[in-house]
């Protein structure tokens, strides 16, 4: 298929809390990924990075900052910001450079430093900011998550002890996890035991945000066949659509929904896997394994649904029997999820994508989703911006 | 007790919190938005300058008060402490959250939920209406928002 490209290499800085410059994250995951690939730096043509936002100037320019790091030599650089989607939109300028012929291999490399304690708007009084209005009336991150799990309390009967059961299977797919942050099983009691932040949402159904960074390594199919690796994983779809109006969930930092009094409702979280579905001439009947963005545990379960990998209102079933455990018959997040990672924003959606390849190539270790042959990632983040990525083998 | 039921009764003039967002009226208030005079489309926050409707390049609107009771789409509360610029009652009060649909405009909008009325009273689909009620109060006036309270017939 001409759209494809292919995944050489793939690489990781482990997350935590290390309290060291981003690029350090970043070059690490990189050496990683071409030394997966096989591939000498000095023949990349294109370095793509994305961007943070709280690392100063290089963090703005981290296609350069990475190509810098890891040795001037000449390639052309590209920096993306797409919020949460970041990475994905990296890798989708380094397939757009591919695909019209303009180099062979493309490094895209994402890696983020976080900063100590919440996340808080900028001083000042500024009635004009939507994300400063929300604050100063005592709506923060976790209303949102929180509102989301709750409807799904009330339209569909999930539980907390649902939501809780999220977090204890994620938690064991991150146990065995080299790149996690947090290797520790938890029981649905330790969830229950949690402080309560919004309610429903307790402590430990919400991720954390943490430093790490991401690599790929890509090329055309061409040259991965002529290198002898024709059979590498490939990018088949890779979805950045923006929402259509009307959108109609409260998204933050809004404070009210888009009006579909003359225009009808639209869900964003489900556009972003339709548009990959259709590029990919995939089906989700067909998905072996998702890596999915649980920023909440009961987001998981939207997600799911939004990946259309099961009727609305049924992930929670599918929860209960195990089914999205690995092993079961649909694995949802074997990494372990952001629930065992924290959020990285540049790092997250190649994380993503690092996953789906060792899954897809068989080399996940405790956590191999057995088969697994196609594989789809869905993100979002703020204004407007998000992800899905789907692979296949 | 807490310095936001001490304000309720302070004899201090009441300020929106935010200019223009709502009416000052105390017994009936509205949430001021905007409509589109091409499409008809709401908003809230007003919207002045463009229309975001993709069929609609209307750049002129009318402000309008919005429906001032709803449904509950969801709900929420706050157990810790919001960051600045948030002002908070010493010590902190946790506060429910609703995220009210309204019919006519079809759109939910977010706002506290009156002091005293936990989550626990709270079902999706409970008719709400808006009430006025201090957000915090500074030397000089007691800063009032606009609240979701349950609607006392149910």
């Amino acid at each position: 298929m001409s759209n494809e490209i292919a995944i050489l290499g793939a690489g990781m800085h482990p997350w935590g809390k290390w309290g060291k410059n981003f690029t350090e994250y970043g070059v690490k995951a990189a050496r990683d990924a071409l030394a997966d690939a096989g591939v000498d730096w000095r023949d990349v043509g294109f370095v793509s990075g994305a961007a943070t936002m709280r690392c100063g100037y290089p963090g703005y320019v981290a296609g350069a900052t990475f190509a810098q790091a890891l040795g001037w030599q000449g390639a052309e650089v590209n920096t993306s910001y797409a919020a949460c989607a970041s990475g994905s939109q990296a890798l989708a300028a380094a397939r757009a450079k591919i695909l019209s012929g303009a180099c062979d291999v493309a490094l895209v490399v994402g890696a983020d430093t976080t900063p100590k304690g919440f996340l808080a708007p900028q001083k000042g009084e500024r009635p004009d900011d939507p994300d400063w209005v929300r604050f100063r009336l005592g709506i923060t991150n976790p209303t949102y998550f929180a509102l989301y799990a709750r409807r799904r309390m009330e339209i569909y009967g999930d539980t907390q002890d649902d939501f809780a059961l999220v977090k204890v299977k994620n938690a064991e797919h991150g146990f065995s996890n080299p790149n996690a942050r947090y290797k520790k099983k938890f029981s649905a009691e330790d969830v229950a035991a949690s402080a309560m932040v919004a309610d429903p949402l307790r402590l430990m159904d919400i991720c954390a945000t943490s430093d790490g960074g991401a690599a790929l390594v890509v090329s055309s199919v061409g040259y991965a066949k002529k290198i002898g690796r024709g059979d590498a994983v490939k990018v088949a779809a890779i979805s950045t659509v923006t929402p259509s109006y009307a959108s109609g969930i409260i998204e933050m930092p809004d404070l009210a929904t888009d009006s579909a009094a003359v225009v009808e409702a639209q869900s964003f979280r489900a556009a972003l896997p339709k548009k990959a579905y259709e590029e990919a001439g995939v089906a989700p009947g067909d998905v072996d394994v998702a890596e999915v963005y649980d920023l909440s545990t009961a987001l998981e379960l939207d997600w799911m649904e939004d990946l259309q990998l099961c009727e609305r209102g049924e992930a929670a079933q599918l929860v209960r029997a195990g089914q999205t455990r690995v092993g079961g018959r649909l694995p949802i997040n074997p990494s372990g999820g952001l629930a065992c990672f924290g959020e990285a924003v540049p790092a997250q959606a190649l994380s993503q994508v690092c996953e789906l390849t060792w899954q897809l190539r068989g080399e996940a270790g405790a956590r191999q989703v057995e088969g697994a042959k196609v594989g789809i990632t869905a993100n979002q983040g703020l204004f407007g911006h998000g992800s899905s990525v789907i692979l296949k083998r | 007790m807490s310095k936001e039921s001490a304000a309720a009764t302070s004899n201090k003039p009441s300020v929106a919190v935010l200019d223009g967002w709502f009416t000052m009226d105390e017994d009936k208030p509205h949430l001021l938005g905007s409509q589109c005079n091409s499409c008809g489309t709401y908003y809230f926050p007003k919207q002045s300058n463009y229309c975001k409707n993709p069929s609609c390049d209307g750049e002129s609107f009318n402000e309008v008060p919005l429906s001032r009771t709803g449904k509950v789409w969801s709900f929420t509360n706050a157990c810790y402490q919001p960051p600045e610029p948030y002002i908070a009652a010493d010590p902190y009060q946790p506060y429910a959250i609703a995220a009210v649909e309204l019919e006519k405009e079809k759109m939910v909008v977010l706002g506290q939920v009156i002091t005293g009325v936990d989550v626990d009273a709270l079902r999706a689909g409970m008719q709400m209406e808006l009430v006025l009620e201090t957000l915090f109060e500074d030397d000089e006036s007691r800063k009032l928002t606009w609240k979701w309270k349950p609607l006392a017939s149910q």
